[in-house]
């Protein structure tokens, strides 16, 4: 008999081996696959230590990168962090390509192995793979190529150039990375394989096309037009908000291989875009799955008590949501909202109230709990997921309520709580803090002065009199005007065009 | 499903990044050692650890907003006693309500992290020479380096260059038109196919004239003849002592008070720190002297007092005795410090004098006098400082002997004058 449940076991005790990663694998895929329905990427498991997840830290966790002092200091950062003991480590780190690559850390017990797998390799790759976000903005297949090809290309800058000609376009292109994506999707997708190739082709028809006497053949004065303006504005894409997009394609005074740098942080950065905007949904899927496995594991006799426990134990710390006065807090724990509304939404599936019936109509009693939430796995991200599906009991057991802090107003205000009235008013409020539109500051290139002095003018529509934090401004504005070569504006207005603020920046040494 | 095992991946994939970053705040980084090693205890001067330097260096902007001002609406956890239309004074300055300006943790003013050991001394002796660095020996088994240099003609078989021998080997077999076995091989079966078919004997006997020609001429030139054997050379190059002695001097007489000893104190340690970066071993020697000087250990050195006259000569007749006993100077670097307050008896000054001059400063690579004094001796202003016997005495050194002396007061003047002392100026000077 107790032959018989030693057998089912994975493991006893906290030791594991490669094998036995093999077989909780194939463990947590029988639940997620055939029984959740989950529809994940093939997995590459990657043992690693301590000091390579500190590396792997340092480089937005990507197995490589180019380099760059900032990355440098990223990892002294953590490393002190660390070594002082106030931050622990990640016990995974997973990474949205084809095949899902995932790192698990040689300290974790078989117990955290497992929930390690199942969180990731599981939970992650599924939403990697299906999250529309996801499919439309990355090329999971392409990317780790590609950075090989941008390691592999500012290598070769440095090389040729110097280090410091390098940084100073990395830098520049680096403060200007949160406004350096497309926030609608073009007609050609993102194809980040043939990106290399792009380069190369270029550079070399560049190199057959070159004639010299080009550059003698007189140029007849060109007619001025009516509407020159409105012209000007059409052929350079403006008003702009991608503004290393602009830049790489317009500044007049930079090196091919400047413009080649600007791209190559744009085109990580675009990658990296879907990430912020599904961090709620992302974890949310993973903990519901790690959770939902490791139960199931426990009830098939697969894992013991002890480990059960241990697993709960960090599941809670996971999950923990510190109260807004309590020392810790520092926002909304991305884990613990995301997995409450999972759960939520596989309780009102199940076992609806009319209160459910009334909030989420289209879940409530529908009985297919894992259907539900793979159907919103796959077309939601953050805004709209929590606009959709925040109901009125988690904004209950998170106690939430929303203040309003109008710097005319004497003091802040309660303008909601978790009370019949208030649910409506909090669940629009936390859905427009996961809006990217409301989050970033909202800069556009508006014009240049072509015929004048070539100023460069941008544009920031502030929101609810939010204007832009002074000292920040002024040196990525620097680094615009170096960049663009010439001088530059960035005028603060709000919604009835008031000027509440103004930048000017003129190009220190310009990049040539 | 793959597993990889990653672990035995060579580490340090950040260290190209960690070096840029060095390099970039190297300014700051190089501040924060030098303020923070007049903090530390003496033990660990050399040791590795954290610091801090002003985040604005390194600070990387984004376009972000400002951390407060307009209309902010937050969504909070936790609500235990508001209710709706509830006002709530604002949190001071800085109260940091919203999740915005904690994000990433932006507005923190110092980056701290730490440096390994290595690091920290390259930055705390930076730009730090020793002056006539190392002394090469002449003569002597222990100190000869044989490295290679090229190739000879004669040499212990042991040594013989096997590639290079076959080189010169075989053109020579070139050169000489040595036959080749092929070509014997083939004469040879040229001549058993005819003397199989028979006839043809005028060929016949071509042929076999033309090997026995061929054969002798195989003999004749060897395969490997003697001129073409070659030895790798190795010759002996002087190689530079790595071994370097440190004397301690020290005035321990009753004027020397607590303070005195703790300046003198850090100044040897940094000096021993430098020194032992420099060379493989580095023996340390104390000496203390009142009106007779003695070879003590460490502790006792700092720690015990002694009572007595001052005559600084018999510390470095001591000196000369424990360098003709135990440290060849042929075979050693030698430096000396001295500390003292400055008080000597008169009469002794010029046997000090003589001393050093003559017996002392020939065979140092280098001597430095440190004077230590009272801190409270700032406080008089204006009246010029009065200069003590001994340091009186040490001026009349000429310039160009291995040779300096500072004065020290206060703690904080330990570094910048040990910098002075060995600063690369310094060095190119003497």
């Amino acid at each position: 008999m107790s032959l018989l449940a030693d057998n089912k076991l994975l493991f006893q005790g906290p030791d594991w081996d490669f094998d036995l990663i093999r077989r909780v694998h194939e463990a947590c895929g029988e639940i997620a696959i055939n029984e959740m329905g989950l529809d994940p990427y093939a997995n590459q498991i990657e043992v690693i230590t301590t000091e390579q997840m500190l590396d792997a830290y340092a480089s937005t966790g990507m197995p490589l990168f180019y380099r760059h002092w900032s990355f440098g200091k990223e990892f002294a950062r953590n490393e002190a962090l660390y070594r002082k003991g106030y931050q622990g480590l990640a016990y995974e780190i997973v990474i949205n390509s084809n095949p899902c690559l995932v790192y698990i850390m040689e300290e974790n017990s078989a117990t955290m192995q497992t929930l390690v797998i199942a969180h990731a390799g599981y939970g992650h790759s599924h939403f990697f793979k299906n999250n529309y976000v996801f499919k439309q903005w990355t090329d999971a297949d392409g990317i780790l190529d590609y950075l090989e090809f941008a390691r592999g290309f500012i290598a070769k800058c440095e090389d040729r150039y110097g280090q410091e000609e390098v940084e100073r376009v990395l830098d520049a292109a680096h403060a200007l990375q949160s406004h350096g994506v497309h926030r609608f999707p073009r007609k050609r997708m993102p194809d980040l394989r043939s990106e290399q190739k792009r380069e190369e082709e270029r550079r070399r028809h560049g190199e057959q096309l070159f004639n010299d006497l080009w550059r003698t053949v007189p140029q007849g004065k060109r007619k001025a037009s009516k509407d020159e303006d409105v012209r000007r504005r059409a052929l350079l894409g403006l008003p702009e908000e991608n503004l290393l997009y602009f830049l790489e394609k317009t500044a007049p005074r930079l090196a091919g291989w400047q413009r080649e740098i600007l791209r190559i942080v744009r085109l990580i950065n675009q990658y990296f875009y879907p990430q912020r905007q599904t961090k709620v949904m992302n974890e949310g899927c993973a903990t519901y799955t790690h959770h939902r496995v490791m139960n199931r594991l426990h009830e098939k006799g697969q894992i013991d008590d002890g480990s059960f426990l241990e697993f709960i134990h960090s599941h809670t710390s996971v999950v923990m949501q510190p109260e807004f006065d309590d020392r810790r807090y520092s926002g909304i724990n991305p884990y613990a909202l995301g997995f409450a509304i999972c759960c939520d939404i596989e309780r009102a599936a199940l076992n609806p109230t009319d209160e459910d019936r009334e909030w989420l109509p289209d879940v409530a009693g529908c009985g297919d709990s894992y259907g539900a939430l793979r159907d919103i796995w796959a077309n939601y991200r953050d805004e709209s997921f929590v606009s959709q599906y925040l109901s009125p009991r988690v904004i209950r057991d998170f106690h939430l309520f929303r203040v309003l802090n109008d710097e005319e107003a004497e003091e802040m205000e309660v303008t909601a709580i978790h009370d019949e009235r208030g649910y409506r008013n909090i669940k629009r409020a936390l859905s427009k803090h996961y809006d990217i539109a409301y989050r970033d500051p909202d800069i556009q290139i508006m014009d240049v002065d072509l015929a004048g002095d070539r100023k460069l003018i941008l544009q920031h529509r502030v929101l609810d009199g939010m204007i832009l934090e002074e000292n920040d401004t002024q040196k990525v504005l620097q680094h615009v005007a170096d960049l663009w070569g010439y001088d530059v504006k960035l005028q603060e207005q709000d919604g009835s065009g008031n000027v509440l603020a103004e930048h000017t920046a003129s190009p220190r040494r310009v990049f040539s | 499903m793959h597993i990889i095992d990653r672990r035995l991946n060579p580490g340090g994939k950040s260290f190209a990044n960690r070096q840029r970053f060095l390099r970039r705040a190297r300014a700051q980084v190089r501040r924060a050692v030098r303020e923070a090693s007049s903090t530390r205890s003496i033990k660990d001067a050399g040791k590795g650890g954290e610091v801090s330097i002003p985040a604005g260096g390194v600070h990387e902007p984004h376009l972000r907003r400002a951390g407060e001002g307009g209309v902010r609406d937050y969504v909070l956890p936790g609500n235990k006693k508001y209710i709706e239309g509830d006002t709530i004074p604002r949190p001071e300055q800085g109260g940091g309500k919203g999740s915005r300006a904690t994000d990433s943790g932006e507005g923190e003013d110092e980056f701290r992290f730490a440096l390994s050991d290595e690091e920290y001394l390259d930055l705390y002796l930076e730009d730090l020479e020793l002056p006539d660095m190392a002394k090469r020996q002449i003569a002597g088994v222990q100190s000869v380096q044989w490295r290679q240099a090229g190739f000879s003609t004669a040499g212990p078989p042991s040594r013989i260059s096997v590639p290079r021998t076959l080189r010169h080997s075989m053109s020579r077999r070139i050169a000489l038109k040595r036959p080749k076995p092929e070509e014997v091989q083939k004469l040879r079966e040229e001549i058993e196919r005819l003397e199989r078919a028979g006839g043809q004997f005028d060929e016949l006997v071509k042929l076999r004239t033309e090997l026995e020609h061929i054969l002798t001429r195989t003999k004749r030139i060897p395969y490997i003849d003697p001129v073409d054997v070659r030895y790798r050379r190795l010759e002996s190059t002087p190689k530079p002592i790595a071994k370097a002695v440190m004397f301690c001097l020290m005035d321990v007489s009753g004027s020397m008070n607590e303070h005195m000893k703790d300046l003198a104190k850090r100044f040897y340690s940094l000096l021993y720190l430098f020194l032992n970066r420099r060379y493989e071993h580095v023996d340390v020697v104390f000496i203390r002297h009142t009106h007779e000087a003695q070879e003590v250990d460490e502790q006792t050195f700092f720690y015990s007092r002694e009572t007595g006259g001052t005559v600084v000569s018999t510390a470095l007749f001591k000196m000369q005795e424990i360098v003709r006993e135990r440290y060849p100077v042929d075979q050693w670097n030698i430096y000396a410090a001295q500390a003292s307050d400055g008080d000597n008896t008169s009469s002794d000054n010029a046997v000090v004098l003589a001393q050093l001059r003559d017996v002392i400063l020939p065979i140092c690579q280098y001597y430095a006098y440190v004077e230590v004094g009272m801190d409270d001796e700032d406080d008089h202003p204006g009246v010029g400082e009065p200069s003590t016997n001994l340091w009186r005495a040490y001026r009349r050194i000429g310039e160009d002997e291995p040779f300096a002396m500072r004065k020290v007061k206060h703690r904080r003047d330990i570094y910048p004058v040990f910098r002075e002392l060995f600063s690369r100026q310094q060095a190119e000077a003497a």
